[in-house]
């Protein structure tokens, strides 16, 4: 039987999670390579179809909704590569889980330092 | 016996790559955290080291959820970077040593540690990022490396006190080692972050403070956290924490801070450069 701990905004990221967002998970390692980003772009049905991605993968790619993909069972480490596909990076990421702008998330940080 | 000449804590977010990349270095936002390098670089001028063993986590760049080791060990006479998927320039590969990989590999099994043995090992921006800010634009790396890398990406992740053991066993194979080496140890990542989450964009300045004064001090307390407290307090990407724990764990039992940088933000973490040696072996460069 699987710990589950409870921390306020956080999922880790077990075995559950990670059977349950391997399909996902396994797409979004392939972006490690150029020609597999670019078949992504050419056609995303046709790649999300080749991974079997189930239906709320496939929504939450849809989306671009990261809660959703996390909810899904991917790892953010795989979900980066993903949101690199469309030139965001960690701070696009954050802002748009915690439903501030980029800037707002940006200066939330800054802050943290003061 | 191989010398260890230190050891050395360093954050590798992939935005320092970025800044690297961009010549930003002076800029505002970022001078505060290259600030605390030069430093860090003197030292390495002085103590010429000729390895380095780095304990670091892969982001997903060599090891995938298919195969995910606890504890991993380059034992290649080269490593190379490749392609992470956000831009990143690719680094020039870096040199092995596979002798004293295969003796320190030697060493952890006899030592009970049931390691991953890699022949072939690409190693991400966690390797790339500490070697470019520990010897910014060399044409060659000095040194040859030998890369240690800690699951923090799938949980039940190694707990606090097994890192410490490890890196323990690997300060022990290093002083049975008959070369003459002269060798860093690095830890990287971190401090307190986290990237994923409607907790995204925590970080926990007053843990972080803590840990940087007993990696120095008082290594026992943190090797007592458990990995769901340490998530609690230093967020789901801050565990990389255990890499620096491991690198403690090398070195001496009594070490001292020679230097230490802190700075909030670099992206979404608290980033900071540290180095700890050991007291006597200071006192003797500053007698010559």
């Amino acid at each position: 039987m699987l710990e589950t701990v409870q921390i306020p905004g956080t999922t880790i990221f077990d075995g559950r999670m990670a059977a349950k967002g391997y399909a996902l998970n396994k797409m979004c390692f392939s972006f490690n390579e150029a020609e597999n980003r670019a078949a992504f772009l050419a056609d995303e049905d046709a790649y999300c179809s080749k991974f079997e991605l189930s239906r709320d993968q496939r929504e939450a790619v849809r989306h671009r909704d990261v809660l959703a993909l996390l909810a899904a069972g991917g790892n953010i480490y795989y979900l980066a590569k993903f949101a690199g596909i469309f030139g965001l990076n960690v701070q696009d990421i954050g802002a748009q889980q915690t439903g501030m702008t980029v800037d707002a998330f940006r200066a939330k940080l800054v802050g943290e330092g003061v | 016996m191989a010398t260890i000449v230190g050891g050395l804590g360093l954050s590798h977010v992939p935005a320092i790559g970025g800044a690297i990349k961009r010549h930003a270095e002076h800029d505002p936002y970022w001078r505060p955290f290259f600030d605390g390098l030069p430093p860090i670089r003197r030292w390495l001028a002085d103590t010429r080291p000729s390895v380095v063993v780095m304990f670091y986590n892969d982001h997903g760049l060599n090891f995938f959820l298919d195969k995910m080791p606890t504890f991993a060990i380059g034992a290649a006479p080269e490593y190379r970077n490749a392609d992470e998927g956000w831009g990143l320039p690719v680094q020039r590969p870096f040199r092995g040593n596979p002798e004293l990989s295969w003796h320190v590999i030697e060493h952890l099994v006899a030592q009970e540690f049931d390691i991953t043995m890699c022949q072939e090992m690409l190693v991400d921006h966690a390797f790339t990022v500490p070697m470019q800010l520990l010897w910014p634009g060399i044409a060659e790396w000095p040194v040859a490396v030998v890369p240690i890398a800690i699951n923090t990406v799938q949980h039940p992740l190694p707990s606090p006190g097994r890192c410490y053991k490890l890196g323990r066993a690997v300060g022990e194979a290093l002083a049975q080692w008959t070369g003459k080496e002269r060798v860093a140890i690095v830890g990287t990542g971190g401090l307190s972050h986290q990237l994923d989450g409607k907790r995204a964009g925590f970080i926990n300045k007053e843990f972080d403070l803590y840990c940087l004064d007993a990696l120095t001090n008082d290594i026992q307390a943190l090797t007592q956290l458990t990995i769901p407290e340490l998530v609690e307090l230093s967020g789901t990407q801050g565990v990389e924490l255990l890499n620096w724990i491991a690198m403690r764990g090398a070195l001496p039992a009594t070490v001292e801070k020679s230097h230490v940088s802190y700075h909030i933000p670099i992206s979404n973490t608290a980033a900071a450069s540290l180095l700890l040696t050991e007291p006597a072996a200071k006192s003797r460069e500053q007698a010559a």
